[in-house]
């Protein structure tokens, strides 16, 4: 199927841009017109994994996430976080809940977070080269405004 | 965005406001933390009534403070929680670690 609605995004790794980058997200999906909870599920995911790109990928360095997100007739929504940064050497490990590289200040719950706010969740990684993201989530229809 | 803090009777309470991700989380945790270790509050109030976003580094930051106060015996109490924030934090399970009340309506705000 073809999205209804597509943008793109890249910007640099600051830690600045985590609430540019949720808003963004949440702004075009509001096309969508979901729910306040639906939106701020959406948001928060977002947030885990550009968070990931900023202190897992790139964490000694600065380089560029990059987003793209798809919005579909029937509600669906795909947004892609993509870096060129580390990459991950074991998902599975990675996905754990309460497992973090990052010392006390990390719950390690990024991956948990994105699995149960979205309805998809689908990682891919090359150490080395990078990480891609894919959250998926459908927003519940509504009947339409005109009657039909 | 940020924290405001105050010490009364033992008690240091953070009102927390804005939105709390990784970015903002490192400057709350700086404030909290340069106050709570220079008084040792028996009890750290964390007040969400002003937060209205909040992800996986929040959790961080509510867990990093449960143990800060554990060093002299202290205890962490998180309140007014906003419906959208209560699901993190049950799905974080951070009622393990602290006390979790729900609002206090006749507490004066200033």
């Amino acid at each position: 199927m073809k999205p209804m609605n597509e943008m793109q995004l890249s910007f640099p790794s600051n830690s600045s841009n985590e609430a540019f980058a949720r808003a963004a997200v949440s702004a075009f999906v509001a096309q969508l017109d979901p729910t306040v909870g639906e939106l701020c599920d959406i948001k928060t995911a977002v947030s885990e994994a550009v968070t990931n790109c900023i202190v897992h990928a790139y964490r000694n360095t600065i380089g560029t996430i990059y987003i793209n997100c798809r919005i579909y007739e029937d509600g669906k929504v795909i947004v892609k976080v993509r870096d060129r940064g580390c990459g991950i050497e074991d998902i599975q490990k990675a996905m754990q809940p309460m497992y973090t590289t990052s010392g006390d200040e990390r719950a390690g719950l990024g991956f948990a977070v994105m699995q149960s706010f979205m309805d998809r969740l689908h990682v891919a990684s090359k150490p080395g080269k990078g990480t891609s993201v894919i959250l998926q989530k459908t927003i519940a229809r509504r009947p339409a405004k005109n009657g039909q | 965005m940020g924290v405001r803090l105050i010490f009364k009777n033992e008690v240091l309470t953070a009102a927390l406001s804005g939105e709390i991700d990784h970015h903002a989380a490192r400057e709350i945790r700086g404030e909290i933390d340069l106050t709570a270790t220079k008084v040792k509050p028996q009890e750290l109030v964390l007040d969400f009534s002003d937060v209205s976003f909040m992800d996986s580094s929040g959790v961080g930051l509510v867990m990093g403070r449960c143990k800060l106060m554990q060093l002299w015996g202290g205890k962490v109490e998180i309140r007014n929680l906003p419906p959208n924030i209560e699901r993190i934090v049950s799905l974080a399970g951070l009622n393990q670690l602290c006390t979790i009340r729900k609002g206090d309506p006749d507490e004066t705000n200033e």
